[in-house]
Protein backbone atom coordinates (compact mmCIF):
# COMPACT_ATOMS: atom_id res chain seq x y z
CA UNK A 1 0.00 0.00 0.00
CA UNK A 2 0.96 3.66 -0.20
CA UNK A 3 1.08 6.05 2.76
CA UNK A 4 -1.61 8.59 3.43
CA UNK A 5 -0.62 12.03 2.14
CA UNK A 6 1.67 14.03 4.40
CA UNK A 7 3.67 17.21 4.28
CA UNK A 8 7.39 16.58 3.92
CA UNK A 9 9.92 18.81 5.65
CA UNK A 10 13.63 18.30 5.26
CA UNK A 11 15.27 19.62 8.41
CA UNK A 12 18.77 20.99 7.92
CA UNK A 13 19.30 21.28 11.67
CA UNK A 14 17.74 20.37 15.00
CA UNK A 15 16.27 23.87 15.37
CA UNK A 16 14.09 23.18 12.34
CA UNK A 17 12.90 19.90 13.91
CA UNK A 18 11.94 21.65 17.15
CA UNK A 19 10.11 24.29 15.15
CA UNK A 20 8.01 21.58 13.48
CA UNK A 21 7.24 20.09 16.92
CA UNK A 22 6.23 23.55 18.07
CA UNK A 23 3.94 24.08 15.08
CA UNK A 24 2.43 20.64 14.70
CA UNK A 25 2.84 18.90 18.05
CA UNK A 26 2.04 15.20 17.83
CA UNK A 27 1.17 15.54 14.14
CA UNK A 28 4.87 15.87 13.33
CA UNK A 29 6.82 12.64 13.05
CA UNK A 30 10.60 12.40 12.76
CA UNK A 31 11.85 10.33 9.82
CA UNK A 32 15.32 8.87 10.41
CA UNK A 33 16.33 5.71 8.53
CA UNK A 34 12.67 4.92 7.99
CA UNK A 35 13.16 1.16 8.11
CA UNK A 36 10.47 0.72 10.74
CA UNK A 37 8.47 3.91 10.15
CA UNK A 38 8.00 3.50 6.40
CA UNK A 39 6.38 0.04 6.69
CA UNK A 40 3.97 1.47 9.25
CA UNK A 41 3.16 4.40 6.95
CA UNK A 42 2.87 2.12 3.91
CA UNK A 43 0.39 -0.07 5.75
CA UNK A 44 -1.44 3.05 6.89
CA UNK A 45 -1.19 2.04 10.53
CA UNK A 46 -0.05 5.58 11.21
CA UNK A 47 -0.83 8.84 9.46
CA UNK A 48 1.33 11.75 10.64
CA UNK A 49 0.44 15.04 8.96
CA UNK A 50 4.05 16.17 8.80
CA UNK A 51 7.13 14.04 8.23
CA UNK A 52 10.32 15.73 9.42
CA UNK A 53 13.29 14.17 7.62
CA UNK A 54 16.44 14.43 9.75
CA UNK A 55 18.72 12.51 7.39
CA UNK A 56 20.69 15.61 6.39
CA UNK A 57 21.54 16.72 9.91
CA UNK A 58 25.25 15.94 9.87
CA UNK A 59 25.81 16.66 13.56
CA UNK A 60 23.74 13.59 14.40
CA UNK A 61 26.11 11.27 12.56
CA UNK A 62 29.36 9.64 13.58
CA UNK A 63 31.20 7.42 16.00
CA UNK A 64 33.72 9.00 18.35
CA UNK A 65 35.99 7.80 21.10
CA UNK A 66 35.68 10.42 23.81
CA UNK A 67 37.59 9.79 27.01
CA UNK A 68 36.03 6.83 28.74
CA UNK A 69 33.13 6.41 26.36
CA UNK A 70 32.12 5.76 22.79
CA UNK A 71 29.62 8.28 21.49
CA UNK A 72 27.48 7.26 18.57
CA UNK A 73 25.29 9.82 16.83
CA UNK A 74 21.66 8.85 16.41
CA UNK A 75 21.76 9.00 12.62
CA UNK A 76 24.68 6.59 12.35
CA UNK A 77 23.57 3.73 10.11
CA UNK A 78 23.62 0.17 11.41
CA UNK A 79 26.14 -0.63 8.71
CA UNK A 80 28.51 2.06 9.96
CA UNK A 81 28.30 0.68 13.49
CA UNK A 82 28.94 -2.83 12.16
CA UNK A 83 32.03 -1.71 10.26
CA UNK A 84 33.43 0.60 12.91
CA UNK A 85 36.88 -0.26 14.24
CA UNK A 86 36.15 1.76 17.39
CA UNK A 87 33.02 -0.30 18.03
CA UNK A 88 34.79 -3.59 17.32
CA UNK A 89 37.58 -2.69 19.73
CA UNK A 90 35.67 -1.06 22.56
CA UNK A 91 32.11 -2.34 22.24
CA UNK A 92 32.49 -5.90 20.96
CA UNK A 93 29.00 -6.77 22.23
CA UNK A 94 27.52 -4.23 19.84
CA UNK A 95 29.62 -5.58 16.97
CA UNK A 96 28.47 -9.11 17.80
CA UNK A 97 24.80 -8.13 17.90
CA UNK A 98 24.72 -5.99 14.77
CA UNK A 99 24.66 -8.81 12.16
CA UNK A 100 21.36 -9.88 13.76
CA UNK A 101 19.81 -6.46 13.11
CA UNK A 102 17.70 -7.00 10.00
CA UNK A 103 19.19 -7.63 6.56
CA UNK A 104 21.93 -5.85 4.66
CA UNK A 105 19.72 -3.44 2.69
CA UNK A 106 17.93 -2.44 5.89
CA UNK A 107 21.19 -2.04 7.83
CA UNK A 108 22.47 0.22 5.06
CA UNK A 109 19.70 2.68 5.82
CA UNK A 110 18.41 2.02 9.34
CA UNK A 111 19.90 4.07 12.17
CA UNK A 112 21.05 3.30 15.69
CA UNK A 113 19.05 6.18 17.13
CA UNK A 114 15.92 5.12 15.31
CA UNK A 115 16.16 1.65 16.73
CA UNK A 116 16.89 2.93 20.25
CA UNK A 117 14.03 5.46 20.15
CA UNK A 118 11.42 3.14 18.65
CA UNK A 119 11.85 0.57 21.45
CA UNK A 120 10.61 -2.44 19.55
CA UNK A 121 10.38 -5.27 22.11
CA UNK A 122 12.29 -7.63 19.81
CA UNK A 123 15.04 -5.18 18.87
CA UNK A 124 18.69 -5.88 19.63
CA UNK A 125 20.02 -2.34 20.11
CA UNK A 126 17.91 -1.35 23.14
CA UNK A 127 18.94 -4.57 24.92
CA UNK A 128 22.63 -3.96 24.16
CA UNK A 129 22.36 -0.36 25.35
CA UNK A 130 20.91 -1.54 28.67
CA UNK A 131 23.50 -4.33 29.03
CA UNK A 132 26.37 -1.94 28.36
CA UNK A 133 25.05 0.71 30.74
CA UNK A 134 24.67 3.27 27.95
CA UNK A 135 23.33 6.77 28.44
CA UNK A 136 20.93 8.24 25.91
CA UNK A 137 20.97 11.93 25.03
CA UNK A 138 17.66 13.69 24.43
CA UNK A 139 17.40 17.19 23.06
CA UNK A 140 14.52 19.60 22.78
CA UNK A 141 14.11 23.33 22.25
CA UNK A 142 14.48 23.64 26.02
CA UNK A 143 17.88 21.97 26.12
CA UNK A 144 19.52 18.62 26.61
CA UNK A 145 19.11 15.86 29.17
CA UNK A 146 20.49 12.38 29.56
CA UNK A 147 18.71 9.21 30.60
CA UNK A 148 20.28 5.86 31.49
CA UNK A 149 19.20 3.27 28.93
CA UNK A 150 17.82 1.03 31.67
CA UNK A 151 15.47 3.84 32.75
CA UNK A 152 14.62 4.86 29.19
CA UNK A 153 12.54 1.80 28.35
CA UNK A 154 9.18 1.90 30.10
CA UNK A 155 6.83 -0.39 28.22
CA UNK A 156 5.73 -1.60 24.82
CA UNK A 157 7.09 1.12 22.49
CA UNK A 158 7.01 3.40 25.53
CA UNK A 159 10.08 5.37 26.49
CA UNK A 160 11.16 8.30 28.60
CA UNK A 161 11.40 10.48 25.47
CA UNK A 162 8.89 13.31 25.46
CA UNK A 163 7.13 14.14 22.18
CA UNK A 164 9.12 17.38 21.86
CA UNK A 165 12.48 15.61 22.17
CA UNK A 166 14.83 14.00 19.70
CA UNK A 167 17.17 11.20 20.70
CA UNK A 168 20.46 12.57 19.41
CA UNK A 169 23.20 10.30 20.73
CA UNK A 170 24.03 7.16 22.65
CA UNK A 171 27.04 7.13 24.97
CA UNK A 172 28.54 3.78 25.84
CA UNK A 173 31.05 3.59 28.70
CA UNK A 174 34.16 1.61 27.84
CA UNK A 175 34.64 -1.26 30.24
CA UNK A 176 38.03 -1.95 31.73
CA UNK A 177 39.94 -5.20 31.44
CA UNK A 178 38.16 -8.28 32.77
CA UNK A 179 34.78 -7.32 31.33
CA UNK A 180 33.32 -9.45 28.58
CA UNK A 181 30.10 -9.55 26.65
CA UNK A 182 28.12 -12.19 24.82
CA UNK A 183 25.10 -12.05 22.58
CA UNK A 184 22.65 -14.82 21.75
CA UNK A 185 19.53 -14.66 19.63
CA UNK A 186 17.09 -17.13 18.19
CA UNK A 187 15.24 -16.03 15.04
CA UNK A 188 13.42 -17.98 12.37
CA UNK A 189 15.79 -16.70 9.72
CA UNK A 190 19.04 -14.72 9.89
CA UNK A 191 18.12 -11.05 10.27
CA UNK A 192 14.46 -11.61 11.09
CA UNK A 193 12.91 -10.29 14.27
CA UNK A 194 14.19 -12.12 17.33
CA UNK A 195 11.95 -14.72 18.86
CA UNK A 196 14.05 -14.49 22.03
CA UNK A 197 17.46 -13.03 22.68
CA UNK A 198 19.83 -12.05 25.45
CA UNK A 199 22.63 -9.50 25.70
CA UNK A 200 25.05 -10.28 28.52
CA UNK A 201 27.94 -8.35 29.96
CA UNK A 202 29.94 -8.97 33.07
CA UNK A 203 33.27 -9.24 34.77
CA UNK A 204 35.12 -12.52 35.01
CA UNK A 205 37.96 -13.35 37.37
CA UNK A 206 39.20 -16.91 37.79
CA UNK A 207 35.95 -18.27 36.39
CA UNK A 208 33.86 -16.20 38.81
CA UNK A 209 31.25 -13.86 37.40
CA UNK A 210 30.50 -10.46 38.87
CA UNK A 211 28.74 -7.25 37.86
CA UNK A 212 26.72 -9.38 35.44
CA UNK A 213 23.98 -7.77 33.41
CA UNK A 214 21.55 -9.99 31.55
CA UNK A 215 19.11 -8.21 29.26
CA UNK A 216 16.35 -10.06 27.46
CA UNK A 217 14.52 -9.00 24.30
CA UNK A 218 11.65 -10.54 22.38
CA UNK A 219 10.23 -11.48 25.77
CA UNK A 220 8.57 -8.67 27.68
CA UNK A 221 7.21 -5.32 26.46
CA UNK A 222 10.69 -3.82 26.40
CA UNK A 223 14.33 -4.78 26.91
CA UNK A 224 14.34 -6.38 30.33
CA UNK A 225 17.26 -6.28 32.74
CA UNK A 226 17.05 -9.42 34.88
CA UNK A 227 18.83 -8.55 38.10
CA UNK A 228 17.83 -11.58 40.19
CA UNK A 229 18.89 -13.98 37.46
CA UNK A 230 22.24 -12.24 37.20
CA UNK A 231 22.69 -12.58 40.96
CA UNK A 232 21.91 -16.29 40.71
CA UNK A 233 24.52 -16.65 37.97
CA UNK A 234 27.09 -14.83 40.09
CA UNK A 235 26.42 -17.45 42.79
CA UNK A 236 27.82 -15.39 45.62
CA UNK A 237 31.28 -15.37 44.12
CA UNK A 238 31.56 -19.09 43.40
CA UNK A 239 32.73 -20.31 39.99
CA UNK A 240 30.10 -20.97 37.34
CA UNK A 241 29.05 -24.65 37.31
CA UNK A 242 26.11 -26.75 36.05
CA UNK A 243 24.56 -26.31 39.51
CA UNK A 244 24.77 -22.56 39.15
CA UNK A 245 23.15 -22.83 35.72
CA UNK A 246 20.28 -24.82 37.26
CA UNK A 247 19.76 -22.14 39.89
CA UNK A 248 19.92 -19.46 37.25
CA UNK A 249 17.19 -21.19 35.21
CA UNK A 250 14.92 -21.21 38.26
CA UNK A 251 15.62 -17.55 38.92
CA UNK A 252 14.82 -16.66 35.31
CA UNK A 253 11.54 -18.57 35.47
CA UNK A 254 10.62 -16.42 38.47
CA UNK A 255 11.81 -13.14 37.04
CA UNK A 256 11.04 -13.16 33.32
CA UNK A 257 7.49 -13.06 32.00
CA UNK A 258 7.69 -13.59 28.22
CA UNK A 259 4.74 -12.48 26.11
CA UNK A 260 3.09 -15.21 24.13
CA UNK A 261 2.92 -14.46 20.40
CA UNK A 262 2.97 -16.18 17.01
CA UNK A 263 6.53 -17.34 17.70
CA UNK A 264 5.74 -19.30 20.80
CA UNK A 265 4.04 -19.71 24.12
CA UNK A 266 5.30 -18.29 27.36
CA UNK A 267 6.81 -21.68 28.28
CA UNK A 268 8.57 -22.05 24.92
CA UNK A 269 10.07 -18.60 25.13
CA UNK A 270 11.16 -19.08 28.72
CA UNK A 271 12.89 -22.32 27.73
CA UNK A 272 14.65 -20.49 24.89
CA UNK A 273 15.68 -17.67 27.20
CA UNK A 274 17.16 -20.18 29.66
CA UNK A 275 19.03 -22.04 26.95
CA UNK A 276 20.35 -18.86 25.36
CA UNK A 277 21.49 -17.60 28.76
CA UNK A 278 23.52 -20.76 29.24
CA UNK A 279 25.15 -20.30 25.85
CA UNK A 280 25.81 -16.63 26.46
CA UNK A 281 27.49 -17.28 29.80
CA UNK A 282 29.62 -20.06 28.34
CA UNK A 283 30.75 -17.73 25.57
CA UNK A 284 31.40 -14.96 28.06
CA UNK A 285 33.49 -17.23 30.30
CA UNK A 286 35.34 -18.68 27.32
CA UNK A 287 36.26 -15.17 26.22
CA UNK A 288 37.64 -14.53 29.66
CA UNK A 289 39.87 -17.55 29.13
CA UNK A 290 38.47 -19.40 32.12
CA UNK A 291 37.30 -22.97 32.45
CA UNK A 292 33.87 -23.59 30.98
CA UNK A 293 31.46 -26.03 32.53
CA UNK A 294 28.13 -27.41 31.35
CA UNK B 1 -1.05 18.98 1.77
CA UNK B 2 0.32 16.56 -0.81
CA UNK B 3 1.96 19.17 -2.99
CA UNK B 4 4.66 17.93 -5.30
CA UNK B 5 8.31 18.72 -4.71
CA UNK B 6 11.01 19.09 -7.34
CA UNK B 7 13.94 16.73 -7.01
CA UNK B 8 17.14 16.30 -9.00
CA UNK B 9 19.06 13.08 -8.82
CA UNK B 10 21.37 10.90 -10.84
CA UNK B 11 19.81 7.69 -12.07
CA UNK B 12 22.13 5.20 -13.75
CA UNK B 13 24.54 8.01 -14.52
CA UNK B 14 21.98 10.41 -15.97
CA UNK B 15 20.80 13.52 -14.17
CA UNK B 16 17.03 13.77 -13.98
CA UNK B 17 14.77 16.47 -12.56
CA UNK B 18 11.14 15.68 -11.83
CA UNK B 19 8.36 16.66 -9.49
CA UNK B 20 7.23 14.00 -7.07
CA UNK B 21 4.60 13.63 -4.41
CA UNK B 22 6.22 13.42 -0.95
CA UNK B 23 4.59 10.08 -0.28
CA UNK B 24 5.86 8.45 -3.46
CA UNK B 25 8.35 5.64 -2.82
CA UNK B 26 11.63 5.75 -4.65
CA UNK B 27 10.85 2.48 -6.42
CA UNK B 28 7.48 3.79 -7.61
CA UNK B 29 9.20 6.94 -8.84
CA UNK B 30 11.75 4.90 -10.79
CA UNK B 31 9.10 2.66 -12.31
CA UNK B 32 6.27 5.12 -12.81
CA UNK B 33 8.02 8.38 -13.60
CA UNK B 34 11.18 7.12 -15.30
CA UNK B 35 9.90 3.86 -16.79
CA UNK B 36 12.64 1.83 -15.14
CA UNK B 37 10.48 -1.21 -14.47
CA UNK B 38 13.36 -3.58 -13.77
CA UNK B 39 13.03 -2.92 -10.04
CA UNK B 40 9.97 -4.76 -8.80
CA UNK B 41 7.44 -3.97 -6.11
CA UNK B 42 6.55 -6.83 -3.83
CA UNK B 43 5.45 -6.49 -0.22
CA UNK B 44 5.86 -2.71 0.16
CA UNK B 45 6.96 -3.06 3.75
CA UNK B 46 10.59 -3.99 3.45
CA UNK B 47 10.37 -7.73 3.88
CA UNK B 48 10.69 -9.27 0.41
CA UNK B 49 13.61 -7.41 -1.17
CA UNK B 50 12.14 -7.32 -4.70
CA UNK B 51 12.51 -3.53 -4.80
CA UNK B 52 16.20 -3.49 -3.83
CA UNK B 53 18.06 -0.68 -5.58
CA UNK B 54 21.34 1.12 -4.99
CA UNK B 55 21.32 4.50 -3.29
CA UNK B 56 24.64 6.34 -3.04
CA UNK B 57 26.47 3.09 -3.60
CA UNK B 58 24.56 0.92 -1.14
CA UNK B 59 21.70 -1.55 -1.56
CA UNK B 60 18.50 -0.26 0.00
CA UNK B 61 14.80 -1.06 -0.06
CA UNK B 62 13.14 1.06 -2.74
CA UNK B 63 9.84 0.85 -0.88
CA UNK B 64 11.27 2.13 2.42
CA UNK B 65 12.82 5.25 0.93
CA UNK B 66 10.86 8.21 -0.39
CA UNK B 67 11.69 9.68 -3.76
CA UNK B 68 12.05 13.13 -2.16
CA UNK B 69 14.79 11.72 0.05
CA UNK B 70 16.80 10.83 -3.07
CA UNK B 71 17.11 14.50 -4.03
CA UNK B 72 20.80 15.00 -4.79
CA UNK B 73 21.53 11.30 -4.51
CA UNK B 74 23.01 8.77 -6.90
CA UNK B 75 20.61 5.94 -7.71
CA UNK B 76 21.40 2.78 -9.64
CA UNK B 77 18.95 0.13 -10.76
CA UNK B 78 19.24 -3.24 -12.45
CA UNK B 79 19.11 -1.40 -15.79
CA UNK B 80 22.22 0.60 -14.88
CA UNK B 81 24.11 -2.36 -13.48
CA UNK B 82 23.30 -4.33 -16.63
CA UNK B 83 24.49 -1.58 -18.94
CA UNK B 84 27.75 -1.09 -17.07
CA UNK B 85 28.47 -4.85 -17.20
CA UNK B 86 29.31 -4.70 -13.50
CA UNK B 87 27.43 -7.90 -12.80
CA UNK B 88 27.46 -9.61 -16.19
CA UNK B 89 29.06 -12.70 -14.66
CA UNK B 90 26.35 -12.84 -11.98
CA UNK B 91 23.66 -12.51 -14.60
CA UNK B 92 25.23 -15.20 -16.77
CA UNK B 93 25.47 -17.59 -13.84
CA UNK B 94 21.86 -16.90 -12.81
CA UNK B 95 20.85 -18.07 -16.29
CA UNK B 96 23.25 -21.04 -16.35
CA UNK B 97 22.19 -22.27 -12.90
CA UNK B 98 18.50 -21.65 -13.54
CA UNK B 99 18.49 -19.17 -10.66
CA UNK B 100 15.81 -17.04 -12.29
CA UNK B 101 12.53 -18.90 -12.37
CA UNK B 102 9.53 -16.56 -12.56
CA UNK B 103 12.05 -13.71 -12.42
CA UNK B 104 10.16 -11.51 -10.04
CA UNK B 105 12.77 -11.53 -7.27
CA UNK B 106 15.72 -11.62 -9.67
CA UNK B 107 16.57 -7.89 -9.97
CA UNK B 108 16.49 -7.54 -6.19
CA UNK B 109 18.57 -10.69 -5.76
CA UNK B 110 21.12 -9.36 -8.23
CA UNK B 111 21.33 -5.96 -6.54
CA UNK B 112 21.95 -7.60 -3.16
CA UNK B 113 24.42 -10.08 -4.65
CA UNK B 114 26.17 -7.17 -6.38
CA UNK B 115 26.92 -5.68 -2.98
CA UNK B 116 28.32 -9.02 -1.84
CA UNK B 117 30.51 -9.28 -4.92
CA UNK B 118 31.61 -5.66 -4.52
CA UNK B 119 32.89 -6.50 -1.02
CA UNK B 120 35.67 -8.23 -2.95
CA UNK B 121 36.24 -11.42 -1.03
CA UNK B 122 35.57 -15.12 -1.07
CA UNK B 123 32.84 -16.28 1.27
CA UNK B 124 31.63 -19.62 2.59
CA UNK B 125 28.20 -20.75 1.48
CA UNK B 126 26.62 -20.20 4.89
CA UNK B 127 27.76 -16.57 4.90
CA UNK B 128 26.34 -16.07 1.40
CA UNK B 129 23.03 -17.41 2.67
CA UNK B 130 23.07 -15.00 5.61
CA UNK B 131 23.90 -12.09 3.34
CA UNK B 132 21.08 -12.96 0.94
CA UNK B 133 18.58 -13.64 3.75
CA UNK B 134 16.71 -10.38 3.15
CA UNK B 135 15.51 -11.36 -0.32
CA UNK B 136 12.58 -13.70 -0.84
CA UNK B 137 12.18 -16.03 -3.80
CA UNK B 138 8.59 -17.25 -3.89
CA UNK B 139 9.51 -19.93 -6.42
CA UNK B 140 11.80 -21.10 -3.57
CA UNK B 141 14.72 -21.42 -5.93
CA UNK B 142 17.23 -20.51 -3.24
CA UNK B 143 19.71 -23.33 -3.86
CA UNK B 144 20.23 -22.28 -7.46
CA UNK B 145 20.57 -18.63 -6.50
CA UNK B 146 23.19 -19.39 -3.84
CA UNK B 147 24.93 -21.73 -6.31
CA UNK B 148 25.20 -18.93 -8.86
CA UNK B 149 26.56 -16.40 -6.37
CA UNK B 150 28.97 -18.92 -4.86
CA UNK B 151 30.30 -19.71 -8.32
CA UNK B 152 30.85 -16.03 -9.16
CA UNK B 153 32.61 -15.35 -5.87
CA UNK B 154 34.89 -18.33 -6.42
CA UNK B 155 35.62 -17.34 -9.99
CA UNK B 156 36.46 -13.80 -8.95
CA UNK B 157 38.20 -14.33 -5.62
CA UNK B 158 39.04 -18.03 -5.29
CA UNK B 159 37.75 -20.59 -2.82
CA UNK B 160 36.91 -19.36 0.69
CA UNK B 161 39.11 -20.33 3.60
CA UNK B 162 37.81 -23.32 5.55
CA UNK B 163 35.61 -22.32 8.44
CA UNK B 164 36.71 -23.31 11.90
CA UNK B 165 34.84 -26.01 13.75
Amino acid sequence: MKPYPFKYVRAEGLAAVFQQFEEHGDDAQVLAGGQSLMPVLNMRLSAPRVLVDINRIEELRGIALDGGEVRIGALTRHREVLESEVVRTHLPLLAEAMPHVAHVAVRNRGTLGGSLALADPAAEMPACAVALGATLVLRSAAGERTVAAEDFYQGLYETERRPDEVLTEARYPIAGPGYHGAFQEFARRQGDFAVVGVAARGRVESGVLSELRLVYFGCEGHARLARQTALAAEAGGRPYTPQVFAALKDALAEELDPMENMHGSRATKLHMAQTLTGRALQALLARAGGAVHG
Amino acid sequence: MDDTIEITLTVNGETVTRRTSPRQHLVDFLRGELGLTGSHVGCEHGVCGACTIRLDGRAVRGCLTLAVQADGARVETIEGLTESSEISDLQRLFVERNAAQCGYCTPGMLLTAAELVAAGQAMPRAAIRDFMSGNYCRCTGYQAIIDAIEHVLEARFGAPAKEEG
